[in-house]
């Protein structure tokens, strides 16, 4: 099955998108999973529906609330124009930006609970030895919960994959510039002959997604393994 | 000179008070109580992983806790090694791992990794994970990984109690030479009379001086 030229630029266009929205959206998520599973605060409830809302909002409302803050009149996308000539607009960065924050509850639900099952007494044990608060982070809590981060991150990959709705509002649909592979299948179904043409990408889009998911879960197996053992295993099967 | 000095006044999250008392000398104390008297509290108000409401704490010289001078040095200041009841070992890391982690975190070099696992016959598996160990060597491990830190007073939390009868006596066996050979003050809590018989020198009864709520 060969892909048109057209068709390429779409396929990497919607990896470097997804690549760059898992990314640059990791640290953040880390930080609010721990945050979320092991802290109380005042206003955590608040920042759990704010993280979570993209989940209900329609996606084009997320697209115009993106729009809205990010474009050239908004007051972060004026700023970052103004201070670092970056531009969301109409650009592959407005769909890593929609992408990212779409699939962020995606991404923040498997961290956060594979933070909250880390027993709290094996960080205090690090203390105990030696660790400072942040050294535990790292050295404990961070290598435990890989298999929750890396979880994340495959499903925050997926969805960033398929996403349609605040892409086309925020970046547009602009060959070989912001046209991903959703935007692209959307595009040939609105041209003659275009359900034939869709798909050789619509097979790729179930390729590649399906090669990411087993990826990922050939790689949480190791670490669940690497982590609790081949009885752990035989016993939760 | 007692070696640990305590003057507490901790309340738990449901209202009861624990006030106590007491010195320790060196060698091994043992703190003795039925369940729920608070012994393990004890231990972690000394180790720093719980802040009493007033009192004092001190380890030989070093004020470890005072609420008057609002003095309360965080648990890796303090100079502690915890041995907790179900051993605590961190699964991602191997046995010479654990072991390693706390001794790459102090400048001491009192405790010698070799002779830690000569003593502990800890050898013939530096390499495993601790989900392979049995339960007397996990509590093997956790007792070396807590002595490789060098700490001026070592807490063992119900040292043999999730041990298999059968595992007990040698287990024991080995933390008596372990803390001999490194002539590490201890102190240990226990509701169980064979292991208070088998490894302390001293007892102190937290009935007596716990006026509960």
């Amino acid at each position: 099955m060969f892909l048109t030229l057209a068709e390429w630029q779409a396929v990497r266009l919607t990896l470097l998108v997804a690549i760059v929205a898992v990314l640059a959206s990791l640290p953040l998520a880390v930080a609010l999973g721990w945050l979320l599973a092991k802290r109380n605060f005042p206003g955590k409830f608040l920042v759990d529906t704010i993280i979570n809302l993209p989940l209900v909002l329609p996606p084009v409302v997320t697209g115009y609330l993106l729009l809205v803050t990010f474009g050239r009149q908004g007051y972060i996308g004026s700023f970052l124009e103004r201070a670092f000539d970056v531009r969301y607009v109409f650009d592959w960065k407005g769909a890593a930006l929609a992408s990212a924050v779409v699939a962020f509850p995606l991404f923040v639900r498997p961290i956060r609970l594979a933070f909250s099952a880390i027993d709290d007494r094996l960080v205090q044990a690090a203390r105990t030895l030696g660790a400072r608060p942040l050294d535990a982070f790292w050295s404990i809590l961070l290598p435990l919960a890989r298999p929750g981060i890396l979880s994340g991150s495959l499903l925050a990959f997926a969805r960033s994959m398929g996403e349609f709705g605040a892409t086309i509002m925020i970046a547009g649909n602009i060959p070989g510039e912001t046209r991903t592979m959703s935007l692209l299948i959307y595009t040939q179904l609105d041209t003659p002959g275009g359900m034939e043409q869709s798909v050789r990408l619509v097979v790729a889009s179930i390729v590649i997604a399906a090669v990411a998911l087993a990826a990922g879960e050939l790689l949480e197996r190791y670490g669940r393994r690497r982590l609790q053992g081949p009885e752990f295993q035989k016993a939760a099967a | 000179m007692s070696v640990l000095r305590f003057d507490c006044r901790f309340t738990y999250p449901a209202g009861f008070h624990l006030n106590f008392t007491f010195a320790a000398e060196g060698g091994v104390t043992a703190l003795v109580g039925p369940s729920g008297s608070g012994k393990t509290t004890v231990l972690h108000l000394i180790a720093g992983l719980l802040t009493p409401q007033a009192g004092t704490i001190s380890l030989r010289c070093k004020v470890l806790f005072d609420s008057k001078q609002c003095v309360n040095l965080r648990p890796e200041q303090r100079g502690v090694g915890y041995v907790f009841q179900d051993y605590q070992l961190f699964p991602h890391l191997n046995v010479e791992q654990n072991l390693r982690y706390g001794q790459r975190r102090t400048r001491k070099t009192g405790v010698d990794f070799d002779k830690i696992v000569s003593i502990l016959e800890l050898a013939d598996f530096l390499r495993r994970p601790p989900h392979s160990l049995s339960g007397g060597q996990k509590q093997r491990v956790a007792v070396g990984r807590a002595l490789l830190r060098s700490p001026q007073l070592l807490l063992l939390d119900e040292p043999l109690s999730a041990l298999d009868p059968s595992l007990r006596a040698a287990v024991a066996d080995h933390l008596v030479k372990a803390i001999e050979e490194f002539h590490i003050p201890t102190l240990l809590v226990s509701h169980d009379r064979e292991s208070i018989d088998w490894l302390a020198h001293t007892t102190i009864s937290l009935n007596q001086t716990n006026s509960g709520a």
